[in-house]
């Protein structure tokens, strides 16, 4: 229950990075902080006590039973989302590129003009 | 620093003696996803990093060895062959997705079925999508110093 | 459980350093720190696959951060008065969400007792009905694949919009007159 307080504070952290920056690229760095708390708190939800070493792999010499083996469907789920993570702040950093060849300056409050 | 030129002559040389450990280390996981940790994605990013390494360290002259065209083309292949994995069981079986290779022994290369062609599918794609990003905004960005 | 507790405030104070230093390099190696040390609890948290994943798209997020934006020319620092009002609205809607959320938290599952309805058959058929060791890449490729057929979409989506977003063709006159 802590470890998952804790998560969200993370999460928080994010949060408040996002909204109270006014520099671009410390808009992309809250955004990913998000991210980042967001998937490991699928894979908190997913762990069996005492699962360090029990990951879902077998092998030819099985010492521990399926029994024991930590939740692989969260993991499977989080695999490609932190992939799409990436791609969707590489998509941000491009769009702050052209901010920045347009205006010459990466501050949000100086971008005013929304042209339609 | 003159981005055309790359990095100094340290880099260069380190970087010619590993990068193709870095691209046989990334074929390695992912031609063994079905036994051990890893799969497609983690070895597609791992390629897409050797070929990033290169990049960074020869500037934008050592794009002629592989343009930003070649990454689009392998990039298409990798998405249409994972599409055909896919309507193959459909058009075989009748059931999409169909894993029609068998499984053959367990713990063995070839085994699982559709997964190891389907991991160096996903490889290609994730592997030229992500080069194909950092190129296009490296070359954003020398476009915008030089005004 | 002691050992998350440490590494999840080793990643709150790496994210609290990037959000309130100045200059951007360093807000960029702490959000390096933050990813790393994920990836070693995932592995602690017995996945991994994950803690391979996460270390390689940590290192192309800071490679793409530092290259893509940071040089001598562009100024990075970015003066102006603080605004209270801002921080204030800020920490209030923090602390408003992690107190509905600990309402929603008590009814889970406890930590470390998952409650595994699904995945219980997953192991114990994967290995005789797929023939693959790594059940998590059972399951995505065989029990789930539209999950990864829709992930290589979205993947192809933000290629092609980086591509469209910093193209040269096409762009306005306007542009260049200025």
């Amino acid at each position: 229950m802590v470890v998952y307080l804790l998560n969200f504070v993370l999460f928080g952290c994010g949060v408040y990075a996002l909204m109270t920056r006014k520099n671009i690229i410390k808009m992309v760095i809250g955004l990913s902080i998000m991210e980042y708390a967001v998937n490991l708190f699928f894979i908190f939800l997913g762990y069996k006590t005492n699962g360090q070493y029990a990951f879902p792999i077998f092998f030819s010499d099985q010492k521990i039973s399926f029994n024991q083996m930590v939740d692989p469907l969260p993991q499977a789920l989080i695999l490609t989302a932190i992939v799409i993570g990436l791609a969707t702040t590489a998509l941000f950093v491009a769009i702050a590129i052209r901010l920045y060849e347009k205006y010459n300056t990466f501050d949000i409050s100086r971008i005013r003009r929304l042209r339609g | 620093m003159n981005k055309n030129e790359g990095m100094s002559l340290i880099v260069k040389t380190i970087t010619r003696l590993t990068v193709g450990l870095i691209l046989l280390f990334g074929i390695y996981i992912v031609s063994r996803g079905h036994l051990s940790p890893g799969g497609g994605f983690a070895g597609g990013v791992i390629i897409a990093l050797a070929l990033v390494n290169l990049l960074l360290a020869y500037g934008t002259r050592g794009l002629k060895k592989f343009p930003l065209m070649a990454a689009e083309i392998i990039e298409t292949i990798g998405a249409l062959f994972f599409i055909l994995i896919s309507l193959f069981g459909l058009i075989l079986f009748g059931v999409y997705f169909y894993n029609f290779l068998g499984t053959g022994r367990p713990f063995n290369l070839m085994s699982a079925g559709i997964i190891l062609p389907a991991n160096i599918a996903i490889a290609l794609k994730v592997g030229a999508g992500l080069y194909g990003i950092v190129v296009a905004l490296v070359l954003a960005k020398s476009l915008m110093e030089k005004k | 459980m002691t050992i998350f507790i440490i590494l999840l405030l080793i990643m709150i104070v790496g994210a609290l350093v990037a959000t309130y230093v100045r200059d951007l390099l360093s807000a960029v190696v702490s959000l390096g720190i933050v990813g790393l040390t994920q990836s070693v609890t995932m592995l602690l948290l017995g996945a991994p696959d994950l803690a391979i994943v996460q270390l390689v798209v940590e290192i192309l997020t800071l490679i793409i951060l530092i290259r893509a934006t940071i040089s001598k020319d562009i100024s990075a620092r970015v003066n102006g008065p603080r605004e209270f009002l801002v921080a204030a609205t800020g920490i209030f809607f923090v602390l408003s969400f992690l107190l509905i959320s600990y309402h929603g938290l008590r009814h889970i599952s406890a930590f470390g007792h998952p409650a595994m309805r699904i995945s219980h058959d997953y192991l114990q058929q994967g290995l005789a009905q797929t023939g693959a060791a790594n059940i998590v890449s059972a399951i995505i490729l065989n029990y789930r694949a539209f999950d990864t057929l829709g992930e290589a979409t979205i993947l192809f989506a933000a290629v092609i919009g980086v591509y469209t977003v910093l193209r040269e063709v096409g762009r306005k006159k306007s542009d260049e007159q200025k």
